[in-house]
Order: structure tokens, then sequence, then C-alpha cells
């Protein structure tokens, strides 16, 4: 009889046997997904300064690897906030060690992406990454590691410093790994541009492996307010998180305890609630059995008189910044865009923006076109199980005079501290039916405005047309009476021109 | 023989049309000066208001007017057309040139007037005409298809080029086709009595050779089919102008029937317009009856021809003299139909020297 043999696999291993959850499915795939992962590290680090990003990418050829696929050098370089040197071997060396665990809208969370990156150039190409970063201050460090996949840990192949002369402020990550270029190109392209979409105060710089570049240029320097970091909100805690803040909490009562670990809970509510589930405000959340924690769980989720989260932890993008972008990317006639109210699930506060855009370079396709984005990230696989698409396809269209043959892209944007992504892939939102109402009654609003821009355009059309028509048979009436009646002097028709126009405004 | 000199008012004519355009044109300037936007009013040519008026023995149109207003954006387009085609006209007229109505569709690319097809351009003439209450043969806009007139009548051409000049009828053999010169020109002189119009080509020609014009004393009017309105304004004149007796042979069958209607009593299309007719004109053949008197070889009458006779039945000008109601209920009865040259079976000359007198005697 075979034995059954036992063994632990660290999380670096385990990422590695499951690539593909994490969107590192293909050589195409994984070039997209690297490429996407380091981008949104660096608008990362430069939001949270406030500095309007500036992000170089460049992909170039190493060398062939097979028939399909191909070794290629990624650069990515940022103006970001730079990581301190005690820190760069492990964030970019230790899966699921990062710095955006917090609460708070922000494009990274699980401290994994970049790392599966460079993990997955690492086994195909077998080189180490390069990691430049500084903070601003006197130096630049270098390093060139590699992970060590069964412990998860960084594994440093050198390290140099040099002197900051220029205080430079910001990280270059590079490394080489094996995929698909030709074949990932369009989902790449369009990941630029939809970034550039939802980012419109950011520089972004592509040289593509055929030294081909893109240039993706600002057209502002506004950025939105950038969320602020809050705390738990009780109607979105479970056993866990609860067990981890009675760990760390230096509170010795249950009413200091709700109130300094929770979001939008103060002294009153806290009493209201101790009393509701029976708990008394002086009892030390240390000594909790664990029944009572499950208790308190369900008790949070039960009590109806906690107040909603607030939004102050998202950062929309705004309908002036929205507009700016679609404006900038897909030079259409007219854009209508709708910022909704805060709204949570689950506990989880969530904002949902939607724009329509309409004509100009916008083509026809027979179907809209939908661009799709999360804390400010497009999503560009899965379209068809979005949510948005969902609601997108069940809307009464016809009522607002919309037909999907027309020229037409709607954009949905939901902004939250937690997205509710139905995988780890982060490429399509799950339906819940909160978000689902904000999403449709976004659209209904964009719709209403899109239906009165088209009925006002007819009209005008429908006028220009109109005087056209006027203004090229009058003057021929005159012409040929004149001949007609054998008259030197043609009539004079302009009154009657300018009645026409005069008639035309009126009836607006 | 008597002989007859009418001098008609061909140029008489000619001056009144040209006042007329200018009229119209002066209305519809003025209007436009006054700061106005221009209409006009005409009698409306639809189903509802084309009557048949026994006094007149013809089709005209009723109370019934339609207003095309350049206000009107839909009249826009067709009431700028009108007053081209009334300019474009009045040129024709004045310079005495004709044209065709295919012509007409073509020459208004010239004035960057666009017709989206043959029919637009042939219905705004029509327009024209009923404004005017004239045909568009006065506005020298002539149809393409022709037919024939042989005989003893001198005509006095008053065309550019030929006026003064005459021409009798029986210089060429096969006839001298209707155009233009010859609509516009006046009767000289003539020996004839009576005018025969034939329907068919072979007939008309076996008629000229079998001198039927001077056994008879008559002027040969080949229709070619349904007589071309100018034709049908030719015939009328020598009605008129001459007090000539017209006798009409077509095929014995419902289309033959009604080509001789037309002739005189007119068309519905033709409702806005007069002097078409040529109310005294007489049938004489081929009849129903004569197809069982004369036990002629026939065809039967297919579905068509007898949804035809129901319709002819019903038709006013059908309830005129009783001759035609009985001959459409003995079409009925028989259900048969001759062609002219059914006659042959007799001989080449029986049609000639048998059954032409007696019907020219019938139907005096
Ligand atoms: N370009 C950069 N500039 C500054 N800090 C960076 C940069 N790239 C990565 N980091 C730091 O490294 C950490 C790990 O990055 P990583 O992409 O692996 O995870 P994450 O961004 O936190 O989460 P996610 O798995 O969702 O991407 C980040 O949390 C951030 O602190
Ligand atoms: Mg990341």
């Amino acid at each position: 009889m075979a034995q059954t043999t036992f063994e632990e696999i660290s999380a670096s291993d385990f990422f590695y046997r499951n690539r593909d959850i994490a969107g590192f499915t293909n050589p195409s795939r994984a070039i997209f997904a690297a490429i996407r992962e380091l981008v949104e590290n660096s608008l990362d680090a430069a939001e949270s300064l406030r500095i309007p990003p500036d992000i170089y990418v460049r992909l170039s050829y190493e060398g062939g690897a097979s028939k399909e696929t191909q070794i290629f050098r990624l650069r990515v370089e940022d103006n970001g906030i730079g990581v301190l040197p005690r820190h760069i071997p492990s964030a970019f060396g230790q899966v699921l060690f990062g710095s955006k665990y917090k609460l708070k809208q922000q494009r990274g969370t699980f401290g994994l992406g970049g790392k599966m990156a460079i993990l997955y150039g690492q086994i195909t190409t077998h080189q180490p990454a390069c990691i430049i970063s500084s903070t601003g201050m006197a130096k630049i460090y270098i390093y060139k590691l590699m992970i060590d996949i069964q412990r998860n840990r960084p594994l440093i192949l050198d390290r140099k410093v040099l002197i900051n002369k220029e205080q430079w402020k910001g990280t270059i990550v590079e490394f080489c790994l094996e995929g698909d270029y030709f074949r990932a190109m369009p989902k790449i392209l369009d990941y630029f541009k939809q970034t550039a979409m939802v980012n419109p105060y950011a520089n972004l710089t592509f040289v593509d492996p055929k030294g081909r570049l893109y240039r993706f240029t600002r057209v502002t320097r506004e950025m939105p307010e950038p969320p602020k970091e809050t705390s738990p909100h009780p109607y979105g805690v479970d056993v866990e998180l609860l067990q981890r803040l009675i760990q760390i909490t230096p509170y010795k009562n249950m009413l200091e305890f709700l109130r300094n670990h929770f979001h939008r809970v103060g002294e009153i509510t806290a009493r209201k609630f101790l009393e509701f589930s029976n708990i008394s405000p002086s009892k030390n959340p240390k000594k909790l059995s664990h029944e009572e924690i499950v208790k308190l769980m369900h008790m949070l989720k039960r009590f109806k008189e906690f107040l909603p989260p607030d939004a102050s932890c998202l950062s929309p993008l705004g309908e002036e910044l929205l507009k700016a972008g679609v404006l900038k990317e897909l030079k259409p006639e007219f854009v209508s865009v709708n910022r909704r109210k805060p709204a949570t699930y689950a506990g989880h506060p969530f904002i949902i923006e939607v724009g329509i855009a309409y004509g100009g370079e916008i083509p026809k396709k027979g179907s809209f076109m939908i661009y799709r984005f999360a804390n400010r990230i497009p999503l560009l696989y899965d379209e068809a199980s979005d949510v948005s698409v969902r609601v997108i396809n069940a809307m009464n269209w016809r009522r607002y005079k919309v037909t999907p043959d027309m020229p037409t892209a709607i954009l949905v944007h939901i902004c939250s501290t937690k997205v509710p992504y139905k995988t780890v892939g982060k490429e399509f939102i799950a339906d819940r039916p909160e978000v689902r109402r904000e999403i449709a009654n976004g659209l209904r609003e964009t719709a209403r405005q899109l239906q009165r821009f088209l009925t006002r355009r007819e009209h005008v059309d429908r006028e220009r047309k109109r005087f056209g028509v006027f203004s090229r048979y009058l003057p021929k009436i005159a012409q040929f009476s004149t001949r007609l009646a054998g008259k030197e002097r043609l009539p004079d028709i302009e009154k009657l021109l300018k009645s026409v126009k005069k008639f035309g405004t009126e009836e607006t | 023989m008597e002989q007859k000199k009418h001098k008609s008012s061909m140029t008489e004519r000619k001056k009144d049309i040209l006042t007329g355009l200018e009229n119209l044109g002066s209305r519809i300037y003025e209007q436009l000066d006054s700061g106005y936007f221009p209409s006009i009013a005409m009698p409306s040519r639809s189903t509802e208001n084309i009557c048949y008026d026994s006094l007149l023995r013809q089709f005209i149109l009723g109370d019934r007017k339609v207003r095309r207003s350049a206000r009107n954006i839909r009249h826009l387009k067709p009431f700028t057309q009108l007053v081209w085609a009334a300019f474009f006209s009045r040129e024709l007229t004045s310079q005495r040139k004709t044209s065709t109505l295919r012509d007409v569709y073509y020459s208004a690319q010239a004035y960057e007037m666009t017709f989206t097809d043959q029919q637009e351009s042939n219905n705004i003439i029509t327009d024209l005409e009923t404004v005017m209450g004239l045909s568009r043969e006065d506005f020298n806009i002539f149809p393409e298809e022709r037919s024939a007139v042989f005989g003893d009548l001198t005509i006095e051409y008053t065309v550019p080029g030929y006026e003064g000049r005459t021409l009798n009828l029986t210089s060429h053999p096969d006839g001298v086709l209707i155009g233009p010169a010859l609509t516009s020109a006046e009767f000289a002189k003539t020996t004839a009595d009576k005018v025969i119009a034939i329907e068919k080509g072979g007939l008309f020609t076996r008629f000229v050779e079998e001198n039927v014009h001077n056994k008879f004393n008559a002027i040969l009017v080949l229709t070619a089919g349904q007589a071309p309105r100018a034709t049908r304004h030719f015939i009328r004149r020598l009605n008129r102008e001459l007090s000539l007796p017209v006798y009409i042979f077509t095929d014995g069958d419902p289309w033959g029937m009604h080509i001789a209607m037309v002739i005189i009593s007119g068309s519905a299309n033709a409702a806005h317009l007069r002097d078409l007719t040529t109310p005294d004109a007489k049938w004489s053949g081929v009849w129903a009856s004569d197809i069982v008197d004369y036990k002629l070889p026939t065809d039967p009458l297919d579905e068509v021809d007898i949804k035809r006779l129901y319709e002819l039945q019903k038709d006013p000008r059908y309830k005129e003299d009783p001759l035609w109601q009985k001959e459409i209920k003995t079409f009925m009865k028989i259900k048969k139909k001759a062609e002219q040259e059914a006659f042959s079976r007799y001989g080449l000359t029986y049609i000639v020297d048998e059954y032409l007198p007696e019907k020219l005697e019938e139907t005096r």
C-alpha cells in the first residue's frame, strides 16, 4: 500500500503552482498581466504622493524561446513614492508582502501582483529581476534579486548604492519573461488607452518590441481627492478580522474596543449595540470566548442602527476628470457622465461612476462599446460575465431612443475598498443587487442626457436642413420668375430667408 | 369639289401662350418682391376631382383646387421645378424650338434643377399644363411617338425656316409625320370631305395603295395604336377648322374600341386639358357585331380583355351612345375578338371595296 506523504508549501510555491488564478494563464496573457501589475503599482506609487504619474514602459526583444513565444525584457519606470531600501527585497521578492492591506481604495490589495510578474519571469527565463528605487533622499538603491519559491524569501544577488544627485524619486523594475507579444498586443494597447481614459492626469509611454512608441499624454494635472484610511465597518467584519483586532487592541473594555476599531461607531451607538446584544460595556474583549466572538459577529450584522459607511476612504475620479478622460481618449461628439452617491454592499462602501459617449471618433460596431473599470483599472477580460454588461443588456434603451447600432460607448467605474471581484484575476465584477442598482440608475441618468442631446441635435439638424432647402430653392424661384416675367432686377428674398430662420428657432 | 381654305389662329395662339407664361412669372415675381412666399393654385387632378362632363363630352376637373406654396417645405422643390418648367417653356416657345419630355428632363440639369427621374419631370409638365390650361404641345414639348397623315391637304408651315412654305400631304406615300412642324402649320386648302383614322400601320399603307384617299375623298390618319395627344389635337383641328367628319377604324377588341373612345372623348389623364377631343368622331369598326356579320376569323377574348370590358361598361364615356354598350355586350356574348387584318381572308381589297363603304355609310 502506498504511503500518503504530507508536506507544507509556501505562499510563493502556492502561487507558483496556481499562477493562472492571478492571470498568468498563457504566454500572451502573462505578458499582458505583467505589464498591468507593474503599471498599477507605479500609478499607486505616484498617486499616494498626489504627483501626476509619469510612467514609462519598454518591452524589448531578448531572444526566441519557442515557435510562438519569445523572451522579452520588460522595464517599467515611475516617478512615484519609491521603496525604502530595507523593504525592497520583500516588496519585490516575497509573495503576500505589501503596504496596501489598509482599508482605503487602492489598486493593489493582495501584496501579490508585482511578485507574480517577477516570479513568472524567473520561472520562464531563470534570470534575476533588477529593482532601482529611491524615495528622493540621498541615495539610489539597486537590487538584483530572485525569489526563493520554496521558502517565499527574496534572494539578493547583488546590491548597489548610488548617490542621488538629482534627487530622483521613483522606482524602476526590470526583468525578463517569456511571452507572446504578437497575440497580446491588442489587449496591451487597449489597456494603455483605457488606463489613460480613467487617469487623465497621467503620462503613459509605451515602447513596444518593434520600437513603436505609444504616448498617452495627460490633459490635466488635477487629481482626485486621495482616499483616507478607514477602520472596518461593523457590517463588513468576519470572525477572522474580529480575532485579529482583539489580539492587537490596547483597549480593555468592549465600549472602547467598539468605539476605536470600527468605522462610524461612537459612544452612543456602541452603548446601544452592547445593550442590544447583551454584552457588558466593561467586558474585556480579550476575555471573549470563541463562541462569544462568533455571536458578536452575528449581532454586529443584525444591529440595524449602525450608520452606513462614509465614502472618505474612496477616491472616485469625479465627473470632471472622467469627462476629460473620455474626451481625450475616445474623442466623441458628446459625453455625459454621472457620479452616484456612495452606497454599500455587505458593509463595504462603493461609488459607481458611469459615462456615455456618442459619435465623433467612436466607431459604429452594431453593439455598444463597453469600458469597465474598477478603482481606475481597466477590466479587459470576461466582459460577458460582468455585472455592468448584464445591466446594460437588461436596460430598455429604446426608451431613450438609443440603439446599439449607434456609435456609442458606455463606461462603468466602480470604486470600493473591496471591489466585489468574482476572481483573484480581478477581471470582472460580481452581480450584487446593490451594485446593480447603482449602475442601472447611473446609466438611466446618462442615457436621459444622451437622449436630450440627440433630440436637440436632431432638431438643429432638421432646422439646418430646412433652412438649406429654402436657401437652395428660393433664389432659383427668384431667378426663374424674374426671367419668365422679363424683369431686370431680382426680387429681394432676404426677408423671406430670414423669416425661415427665425421660425426655426422659435420652434425649439 | 369644294375647296376650303381656313386661316387658323396658330400665330395668335402662340402669342397668347407666351403672354400667359409671362403673367405667371409676374405673379410669382410680385409676390416674392413684396416679401411673400409665392403660391400657385391649380385644379386638383386627384381622381375624386375628375368628372365626366356630358356637355363637353369629355372628362374635366371639378372645383377642387390645390395650392402649391413656397412656404411649405414639401412644396418647395416641385414649386421651383414648376417655375423652371414655365421659364423653360417660354424659352422654347419664344425661340420656336421644340423639345420632348426626355429633353426636358435632361435640360433641367443645365439649370442645376434636379429631377429624381423622368416621371417627376413629366409630372411637373402636367402641373404646368394644369396651371395654364394648355397642353404641353402648346409649349413645344412633343411626345416621342409619332403618327402620320396622308391625303389631299395643303398645309403652310409656321416653323422657323419654313414660314410660308406649303406642302401637300399626298407628297409622300408613307404619309407625313405628325410632328411639331405639322401640328403648328396652318391649313391652307383641301378637297377632302372626311377623315379616316386607322389604328394600324399595315392597314394605313394598304389604304394608300388602294387609293382610299381618292376613292373616298378622305384624309388618312395613322394613330399607331393609342393616338398621341398631338395627333388627337390634329384630328380635332381637321374636324373643327375644316368641318370634316371623322371615322375611326380599329381592331375589334376592347383596346381598339378604347383607342377610338380616347380620340372622341379624351382620357382622364388629360381632364385638365381641352381641345384634344373630337366628340363628333365616329367609331366605324371593327365592331363586335362586324365579327359576327362578316364572319371574321377570331381569337378568343382572354382574361384581361374581359376585365377591361367590364371596366369600360361602367365608364361614363361609354354611356353616351347606346352603340358602345351594345357592342360591349356583344363582345361579352361572343367572347371573341378580331384584328383589322382579318378581312384579308376575303382577299386583300375586300376591306376597301366592301367593308369600308358599308361602314362609312352605316356610321355617317
Ligand atoms: N513602483 C512601486 N513604487 C513604490 N512601491 C511599490 C512599487 N511597486 C511595488 N511597491 C510596493 O510593493 C508592494 C507589493 O507590491 P505588489 O504588486 O506585489 O502587491 P500590491 O500592489 O500591494 O497588491 P496586488 O497584489 O493587488 O498588486 C506594494 O504594496 C508597494 O508597497
Ligand atoms: Mg500591485
